[in-house]
């Protein structure tokens, strides 16, 4: 019997992608959760923030700061091309503007006539390598406490520069909403007009959390491909429907329900995998190893459910803020 | 009984629609409101007196409040002009209008459920140097008006009998309670002119009569109110000037016992037994002799009767057979 998908399962908990997708998710927070926008498109915001970041370093050579730099200009003026148009209108088109531009985000970076910039469906490989360069750790490769979960000095780098984000980002979203912008934020989710009637701007607070909650997804597009190359493929409709899968996990409108979301909702997966597996070596479960990857997924679809259905407001949700049951 | 401003400290004009008022806070002209078709406000010239209690009534659909939402910014319309303080409002965004000085609460009670009663009210709060983002960030920064705010906030609420539940959250409050809550968080603005959309819709006697202090005691303290309601007895208690609308333009206007005997108001609005109550027999018994209708009549007397209440004793012809005739509990009103 190969336990070894335990540690698997363990390794996820550090996983430099669950970080990306913590990340992104906490953007989706700010958008959905705190302000009530619809944003149907946060995979359209990483896919923006990490082209942008790995062709400025890739294709251009810049250091690494202003390809971080890049990223985050990029999802700023994703997020206002996509804002200034739909905010003033009712909050559905926004989500409807959102989910199209994320599919022409990608599927333009993909046409055979920008390859040489974007790689076309190939994609683009070794964003990392600028950023490994100001690794400061010594080379070799470490265990955590004599597990078998041993990484080299790179992996260790992208995971503490990951999770260090996703730490800044949820010191940033407590800051914000214990302060009046926050208030005035989630005014905005109940009502609006009665925050127009109070003389904010409501227009001008809606493109600021789309903004703030787009960069992050562009940070998290960063932390994304880090470890990987980049493919189109990876940023369609699924990715954004994981995230809100994640921050329903968590709880919608907190700080750390999208970390412990992003963290279970991996951990099942791999889980599951691992479990799966290894019903199927026994020969207990009729099934053949190609299907374990869509079973996964089944059950966390059945997870979500059950979820929504007896603990809508997440793990870490208070009832009072389901504005949307 | 508050005390009134006298109609000769309103205008000295003859009053007619579109009177020109001594010391007009806004003024609106040729505002006009179409929805395809119909035209839902046409008013050609509107003053409203500063620092006294003006009151918009008229029938459904008159275009009351869509003429709130026009001086408000929260709609725009198809022609006209207004201003406030003098100031042009055309194209001015609602949240300007608000800090500009005029604070509009609304017909449906838009109370922030999901936030708390005192969360609400420092809403309300303006120049509040926490709500830009950056200084959001730094506590420090916004500590100081935060504290100011709450106390404000906690005064606000104690004269709204609501400071018991300032940690209660605004979904938790009746609805009277949540109309007076959105009454007080618009004052929290310290506004001059306060616009209240039905203020006493959905509230209980009880509380109508607080209420109605209430406003009277924004008149006390300098603000200008403006105020749509259908309960008359409310407007004839408070109000200094009524406007009459129907079908989108002012019909009439002028100090309430004029406006209230005026035909064209009660032709459009009261109708004509505005005066009798028809929540008590007596009311209905009026009414039915005056429709010199028998059937009415007869059943009207029919449950004066058993209800032991004396009914004129004028042609009993009928009161004989009377018995026989079907009675569907009309008197439940």
């Amino acid at each position: 019997m190969n336990g070894n998908f335990i540690w698997l399962t363990i390794g996820q908990i550090f996983d430099p992608t669950v970080a990306a997708y913590a990340l992104a998710t906490i953007g989706l927070v700010i958008h959905f959760g705190f302000t009530g926008l619809l944003n149907f498109g946060q995979a359209g915001f990483m896919a923006v923030g990490g082209y942008a970041f790995a062709i400025t370093s890739v294709i251009y050579d810049w250091p690494l700061w202003a390809s971080f730099l890049a990223a985050i200009l990029a999802a700023t003026v994703f997020a206002l091309i996509l804002g200034i148009p739909t905010l003033r209108l009712r909050a559905d088109y926004l989500s409807i503007v959102t989910i199209a531009a994320a599919e022409i985000i990608r599927l333009s970076v993909k046409t055979p006539e920008f390859s040489d910039v974007t790689g076309g469906s190939e994609g683009i490989n070794g964003a990392a390598r600028a950023f490994n360069d100001v690794n400061p750790l010594p080379e070799g490769r470490w265990g955590l406490m004599g597990t078998p979960l041993v990484y080299n000095q790179d992996q260790w780098w992208v995971r503490i520069v990951g999770w260090g984000l996703v730490a800044l980002a949820c010191l940033l979203v407590f800051l914000l909403m214990r302060s009046p912008w926050g208030r005035v934020i989630m005014g905005i989710r109940e009502d609006e007009d009665a925050v127009r009637s109070l003389g904010k701007n409501v227009f001008s607070y809606k493109i600021q959390a789309l903004i703030l909650g787009g960069v992050l997804g562009g940070l998290a597009g960063v932390v994304f491909i880090l470890p990987r190359s980049l493919q189109p493929d990876n940023y369609g409709t699924q990715l954004t429907f994981f995230l809100y899968t994640i921050m329903l996990l968590g709880g919608a409108a907190t700080v750390f329900g999208p970390v412990v979301g992003s963290i279970l909702f991996w951990v099942t997966l791999s889980l599951t995998d691992g479990l799966l597996s290894l019903g199927i070596e026994a020969g207990v479960l009729p099934l053949t190893t190609t299907q374990t990857g869509p079973i996964r997924f089944i059950i966390v679809g059945v997870a979500l459910m059950l979820l929504v259905i007896f603990r809508p407001q997440g793990i870490f949700g208070k009832k009072k803020d389901l504005h949307f049951a | 009984m508050p005390e009134k401003t006298l109609v000769s400290d309103i205008t000295d004009d003859v009053i007619v629609p579109g009177v020109k008022k001594k010391d007009p806070i806004v003024v609106a002209h040729a505002v006009s409101r179409r929805f395809g078709g119909l035209t839902a406000v046409d008013v050609a010239h509107l003053e409203i007196p500063r620092g006294s209690i003006t009151a918009l009534i008229g029938p459904n659909g008159a275009g009351k409040t869509t003429f709130f939402n026009l001086l408000t910014g929260f709609d725009k319309p198809n022609t006209g002009n207004w201003t406030f303080k003098g100031k042009s409002l055309a194209g001015v965004p609602a949240f300007k209008v608000s800090r500009m000085g005029m604070v509009r609460t609304f017909q449906l009670t838009k109370a922030l459920s999901g936030m708390t009663v005192l969360e609400n009210m420092r809403l309300g709060a303006t120049k509040q140097g926490g709500e830009n983002i950056f200084i959001s960030l730094f506590k420090p920064l916004w500590k100081a008006k935060e504290d100011e705010i709450t106390e404000r906030a906690m005064q606000l609420l104690a004269k709204f009998k609501l400071d018991t539940k300032k940690d209660d959250y605004a979904s938790s409050l009746s609805g009277g309670q949540k109309k007076l809550l959105e009454m007080a968080r618009a004052l929290m603005s310290s506004p001059e002119l306060v616009m209240l959309d039905e203020p006493m819709a959905g509230v209980n006697p009880a509380l109508t009569q607080s209420l109605l202090g209430h406003i009277v005691n924004l008149k006390d303290e300098g603000m200008t109110v403006l105020f749509v309601e259908h309960d008359m007895h409310m407007v004839n208690t408070i109000a200094d000037w009524v406007v009459v609308m129907a079908e989108g333009k002012v019909v009439a206007e002028g100090p309430p016992s004029t406006v209230m005997s005026d035909p064209a108001v009660i032709d459009a609005y009261l109708g004509a037994h505005h005066a009798s109550d028809l929540g008590t027999i007596e009311g209905q018994l009026e009414v039915a002799e005056e429709m010199e209708s028998d059937l009415i009549r007869s059943e009207v007397e029919q449950d004066a009767e058993a209800a032991g209440i004396a009914v004129p004793t004028h042609e009993p012809a009928h009161s004989t057979d009377a018995a026989s005739t079907p009675v569907d509990g009309e008197e439940k009103k």
